[in-house]
């Protein structure tokens, strides 16, 4: 039986925030459930129960390698075949970070181009690489997301001002692809977010900070909205206007907007 | 892999050979090279006069393969595993040439030190392939510019680190790997009994156990009534367990204190355990009779929140009804001096299992970090020591791979730079742990399974626990090589993992006890835990890294990411069923309880050693020793001066940049922004403030997500005043309950924490400077109100050169504490928040500018007396702010530390972005206006107050009696005037980057 209100969050040795995605969700109004990718690989009907999934920040098996590599090995060995069919009975999925690293090399981002999953996971087409700094940064930076996406977390939600800032922790993020793919994922809405001018501190091509595929579903991003979806996580909370406490914090209102699809209600915007 | 695991391969049908084979991989055609661009940004960065700058360095990384595989499955690990198919290429089984002009080098790591990313794809080509392989990896760099000569030099200086690295000119592809051969068993006897004083000086230094003479004797008499030698591996447990490092035993003994010639005599002023004698003071137990004592005493006296205190790995209070937190800090410094990445990483996750290993394990929510180095910019190091630079990058490289890998959020921290610390560094790390209250005691069941799990066992880290206890010297990288480890943080994440989930198991928690093996390995954890009922320990079942380890070798290395746990066999299923779904190994090394209650060591079913607990434990002898109290040889301790004209001058105009850019006080944001501080999602107050990334005071976390309670941590380190280790000491603990006052902590739920790093105790002078310090403790907590709930010491902090010079650390004494706010959701933070509020000053300044960072730049302004913190004032000034606070007056609040008021008022103008007119005359205390702005009194807090709250705060601080004025206005011309000069927030705030950029 799906539950479109139960969201699995798929962890794994090294996976390490599993916990405020799980929350975040639970402030959406969804219930999350965390499975280790040893349970999922050994039964992946598993997932055929969720209506929402999450695939968590960290460092999955140490980002040895490079980041996300080896996790996202294990899943096109094992979990693309029931990941696939979750995203094709319209199930909405979020990567952030670590999330995003492992996608991009598992062949679920950026997804396929005529609306057919393929069979096996296709090659990566776009990466994330070393930062500009060559270094592990945590900031906030400012976002945008560019007008014309398609993608269920980001179409229609606010972002301005203050509040249009999220948390960014890596040291691999910087976007990296050919002119020509960049060009077509532009021009298809498959760029779900941006860092604002002067805030793509890591280098990143066409400052593309977030993906989703051609449904819109799955999203991929290097920020943590998960961890903003309470005033206080704002880091300048204190000196922000009182009025910004009563309305809910950017990353929340992506997780609300994207229940609000899983549940098949168009969203007021 | 024991996460995903595959059907293993038919390997009979492929022409595969077993070799080691190479995979290189580089950035494709037009991609940048980030990592060879940063080796070349620092060798430019670092280059002294006379070297060669590279023009150009490429990086690839390197992976050796040793099994059986075949072409195919090698392309498939190059472009599956190894290889990005956008951003890079994979080279398989040969090396691409370095480019015309370059020279390459290859960096890896040597045989038998851990290799962390090696084991991930180890496990990885498992999972693809189903095959078993060895794997080494290792990192290429091709210098342009350079001779090879050059690039060998620059990879020593910045990439390789000889004690656990080895430099290979040109590729290396070795035809095998090394292998361990299995071990013979021979049990070794040590003849003990027959020695005499000087042949057992002579072994405990040559055996490297670090024991005293009277240590030594007792062992040699207990063996004699035992009629036999002691085996290798008995000596080897004893020398660990009562290593400095493990049983504290100089601020557990007697001390007898006195005065110096010519000073007046000590007093003991009350405090208890302190016993007048003809020309001094007997203390008995220095540690029980000072800090411990301040904690008892206070829980005598009401406070009812300190669930366990000095016993555990850690120290616990109560959070709320249902939850406790718990708090840990320890220092990892010789091993930092030496390999300061593994240092420092194994410094924080040794820290951090402490947390997991306290009562039935605690979840790990927070980190702290604080160093102390010496000069960075210095052109050169005595032999045997590394660069400043080098050792404060890569300590900050450790804990940042450590702490981000682990998932927790690294919050707080500092670094104090002293020339003296030169060559025995100091990096202290902190944790913080939450666990349902229900968890905060475990007791070993006799019966009851000894359970090791996380990491294998190796060499690694063996005499860890003693080496600490040395002092160092040139040759102690040569000496002690075998000392140093390298930690898996992934490793020690699963253990802890599944460590929760078999705490929080569906059929109740499946363990009784458990602790982590830290210092002395095994045979302290098991020593530990196995201490009243003994235990029967199967050495030969401890899973190992490579065959050939001997039992005494697996029973004291000190191989990280283990723990150890007291299993009911009932529970055993269940606990393998956790364990295997985290991909965590598990061994039954022997059960707890023995009829003597020895703790018996056995190999294959031979006994290879035998143990009496009770003398283990109570052995030891406790001479007592001599402390003396010399204020002379203390004041040798005052900080080094660098004279700046200007400041000497009086200058003021130019004095707050030169102090804003001076390194204890510049920005850290470089390090800052390397660890992760969100992750959990719990972050209230961050370590920097406002849109200029000012500094903070204390970080504010919501442990518990569901309740706006929230936790906050802080840290006070006042070594400016090391010529008096008394005012040292409270002036630590005042600046630690400001920094926590700052940010909206109750000052009434605050516990604290003590690590002395001292230098050798062997000197009677700096065991008085010691006892001086305990002195500080018990007064200050007493006082403030402030249990200490856990403490380390590290008492043997010096170096000595190869001339014979020896260099001694100044006394350092950090201060770490936390403390409960009740509404995170109203906590304050030091950035201005507006045009025309009102800027208080609470607390009286002085004249005594001792030790202040005004004089380390070569002023002379007020007079040279230390400051010294009024134990009456302080603790009111701490109540006084706090209710201010809680009544919703203070917009934003900063402790006045290292520069004083004018410093801490340009901090948090421009992290607001906002100015500042300052009028010092109205400062209380000071008089002159160069004094007021920079002595750095304790007990002072700046306060900006909205004009509409402003008659009721100083109406509120005149009605208790506190010292306190209104010294300023906020203004909104970005611009920080007081003294008659006038500064614009740019040019403050690129001061303060400029001091910390760059390195």
């Amino acid at each position: 039986m799906v539950n479109p209100m139960k969201a699995l969050v798929i962890t794994a040795p090294g996976i390490n925030c599993d916990l405020e995605l799980a929350q975040a969700f639970e402030a959406a109004g969804v219930t999350p459930e965390p499975a280790l990718l040893s349970a999922l690989a050994r039964d992946p009907s598993i997932i055929d129960r969720f209506g929402m999934i999450g695939l968590p920040g960290g460092f999955s098996y140490g980002d040895d390698i490079a980041a996300g590599r080896i996790m996202a090995a294990l899943i096109r060995e094992r979990l693309y075949p029931a990941l696939r069919a979750a995203i094709e009975r319209r199930v909405p999925m979020i990567c952030p970070c670590n999330g995003f690293q492992i996608a991009v090399q598992a062949g679920l981002l950026p997804g396929p181009v005529d609306g057919a999953w393929p069979t096996e996971p296709a090659l990566a087409t776009v990466a994330l690489s070393n930062n500009a700094s060559a270094r592990f940064e945590d900031r906030w930076t400012r976002m945008e997301i560019p007008a014309g996406t398609v993608c269920v977390w980001t179409r229609g939600v606010a972002c301005e001002g203050e509040d249009s800032m999220l948390p960014c922790a890596h040291g691999e993020g910087r976007f990296v692809t050919t002119p020509t793919v960049l060009t077509a994922l532009e021009s298809r809405g498959q760029v779900a977010m941006r860092y604002a001018q002067r805030d793509n501190f890591n280098g990143s091509m066409g400052a593309v900070a977030g993906l989703c595929d051609e449904s819109g579903l799955v999203f991929g991003l290097m920020p943590h909205p998960e961890r903003y979806t309470r005033f206080t996580q704002h880091p300048w909370w204190t000196r922000l206007p009182i009025a910004m406490r009563r309305t809910a914090p950017l990353g929340l209102r992506m997780f609300q907007a994207a229940v609000a699809c899983a549940r098949g209600e168009e969203v007021a915007r | 892999m024991s996460a995903v695991r595959a059907e293993p391969a038919q390997q009979a049908a492929h022409h595969s050979t077993h070799r080691v084979h190479r995979i290189e991989v580089r950035p494709a055609d037009g991609q940048r090279d980030m990592r060879g661009e940063s080796v070349q940004r620092q060798c430019a960065a670092t280059a002294m006069a006379g070297d060669a700058v590279p023009t150009r360095v490429e990086h690839r990384s390197v992976y050796l393969i040793e099994g059986a595989l075949d072409a195919e499955q090698l392309t498939t690990l190059a472009h599956e595993l190894f290889a990005d198919p956008v951003t890079q290429t994979a080279t398989i089984d040969g090396a691409v040439a370095a480019a015309v002009g370059a020279v390459t080098v290859e960096v890896h790591p040597l045989p038998g030190v851990m290799d962390p990313a090696a084991e991930s794809v180890q496990e990885a080509i498992h999972a693809l392939l189903g095959v078993r392989t060895q794997v080494r990896t290792g990192e290429r760099f091709d210098f342009a510019g350079c001779t090879a000569a050059q690039a060998r030099g620059w990879a020593q200086r910045l990439l390789a680190n000889t004690v656990i690295h080895a430099i290979h000119d040109g590729p290396f592809h070795p035809a095998s790997f090394p292998e361990g051969r299995p071990y013979a068993l021979a049990i070794r006897s040590v003849p003990i009994t027959p020695l005499d004083d000087a042949q057992l000086d002579a072994m405990s230094r040559s055996a490297h156990l670090f024991l005293s003479l009277d240590e030594m004797r007792a062992i040699q008499s207990h063996y004699r009534s035992l009629g036999r030698e002691p085996r290798e591996i008995e000596l080897e447990t004893l020398a660990q367990t009562w290593s400095e490092h493990c049983v504290h035993k100089t601020l557990k003994s007697t001390v007898r204190y006195s005065a110096a010639a010519g000073h007046a005599p000590v007093t003991g002023d009350g405090r208890p355990g302190h016993e007048a004698v003809d020309g001094g003071i007997v203390i008995h137990n220095l540690l029980k009779s000072t800090v411990a004592a301040a904690t008892h005493e206070l829980m005598a006296d009401g406070i009812d929140w300190c669930l366990s205190v000095f016993k555990d790995n850690s120290g616990v209070i109560a959070f709320d009804e249902s939850w406790a937190v718990c708090f840990k800090v320890e220092t990892h410094n010789h091993p930092s001096a030496i390999e300061p990445y593994g240092g420092s990483a194994t410094g924080i996750g040794g820290c951090i299992r402490d947390i997991i290993g306290t009562g039935r394990g605690a979840k790990p929510i927070a980190s702290t970090d604080i160093f102390c180095v010496a000069d960075v910019a210095r052109t050169e190091v005595p032999r045997g020591c590394l660069h400043p630079r080098r050792i404060l990058r890569q300590v900050v490289m450790g804990v940042r791979d450590y702490g981000n890998r682990m998932g927790i959020p690294t919050l707080n921290g500092t670094v104090w730079f002293d020339d003296r610390y030169v060559g025995n560094p100091l990096v202290y790390c902190g944790c913080v742990g939450l666990m349902p209250r229900t968890f905060v005691k475990g007791q070993v069941q006799p019966g009851d399974a000894i359970v090791a799990i996380g990491g294998r066992t190796g060499r690694d880290g063996i005499h860890g626990a003693t080496f600490s206890s040395a002092e160092l010297t040139d040759t102690h990288a040569d000496e002690f090589s075998h000392a140093v480890q390298i930690g898996n943080a992934i490793t020690e994440k699963r253990a802890l993992d599944a460590i929760l989930a078999a705490r929080d198991h569906a059929k109740g928690c499946l363990f009784s006890a458990l602790t982590d093996c830290g210092a002395g390995g095994f045979s302290s954890a098991v020593g530990e835990m196995g201490g009243t009922i003994g235990a029967e320990v199967h050495l030969d079942r401890a899973p190992t890294k490579y065959d050939g380890l001997s039992p005494t070798e697996a029973w004291i290395s000190e191989a990280q990411e283990r723990l150890v746990l007291s299993v009911p066999r009932a529970n055993l299923p269940a606990l393998q069923a956790v364990c295997d779904d985290h991909g965590v190994e598990l061994c039954d090394l022997g059960t707890f309880g023995t009829p003597d209650r020895s703790i018996r060591l056995l190999w294959k079913g031979t006994e290879v050693g035998s143990l009496d607990t009770h003398f283990m434990h109570d052995g030891i002898p406790t001479p007592t020793r001599t402390a003396i109290w010399d204020a002379t040889w203390a004041a040798s301790f005052a900080p080094s001066v660098r004279v700046d004209p200007m400041v000497a001058a009086g200058n003021l105009q130019a004095t707050l940049p030169a102090l804003l850019a001076s390194a204890n006080i510049a920005s850290k944001e470089w390090i800052i922004r390397q660890y992760d501080h969100e992750v959990q999602g719990s972050s209230v107050v961050k370590p920097l403030h406002g849109p200029q990334s000012g500094p903070g005071d204390a970080s504010v976390i919501r442990p518990v997500a569901a309740s706006a309670r929230g936790l906050a941590m802080a840290n006070g380190l006042a070594t400016g005043l090391a010529a008096d280790p008394y005012w040292m000491g409270l002036a630590a603990i005042d600046e630690c309950v400001r920094n926590l006052v700052c940010v909206g902590t109750d000052p009434s739920r605050i516990a604290i924490l003590d690590n002395f790093c001292w230098p050798s105790c062997k000197d009677p002078r700096n065991l008085g400077a010691l006892v001086r310090a305990s002195h500080a403790c018990y007064d200050g907590a007493k006082a403030y109100r402030t249990p200490f709930i856990s403490g380390k010491d590290s008492l043997n902090n010096q170096f000595t050169t190869d001339d014979g010079t020896t260099i001694q650390i100044p006394p350092t004494l950090l201060i770490s504490g936390f403390g409960l706010v009740e509404d995170s959701d109203r906590c304050v933070t030091m950035d201005l928040k507006g045009v025309g509020h009102a800027l208080v000053i609470v607390g009286t300044t002085t004249t005594a500018t001792g030790g202040s960072q005004v004089r380390g730049l070569g002023s002379t302004a007020g007079d040279d007396a230390l400051p010294k913190t009024d134990l009456a004032a302080g603790p009111a000034n701490a109540r006084a702010v706090a209710g201010l606070i809680g009544a919703g007056h203070v917009l934003s609040a900063h402790d006045c530390s290292e520069g004083g008021v004018l410093v801490a008022a340009a901090e948090m103008a421009f992290a607001g972005d906002l100015g500042i007119e300052l009028d010092l005359a109205s400062v209380p205390g000071a008089g002159e206006a160069f004094v007021a702005a920079f002595s750095e009194t304790p007990s002072r807090y700046l306060l900006e107050i909205d004009p509409s709250r402003l008659d009721a705060a100083m109406a509120a601080l005149s009605a208790a009696g506190i010292v306190h004025a209104r010294v300023g206005t906020t203004t909104a011309d970005r611009r920080v005037r007081a003294g008659g000069s006038s500064w614009s927030l740019d040019d403050l705030a690129a001061a303060w980057r400029s001091g910390g950029q760059g390195w």
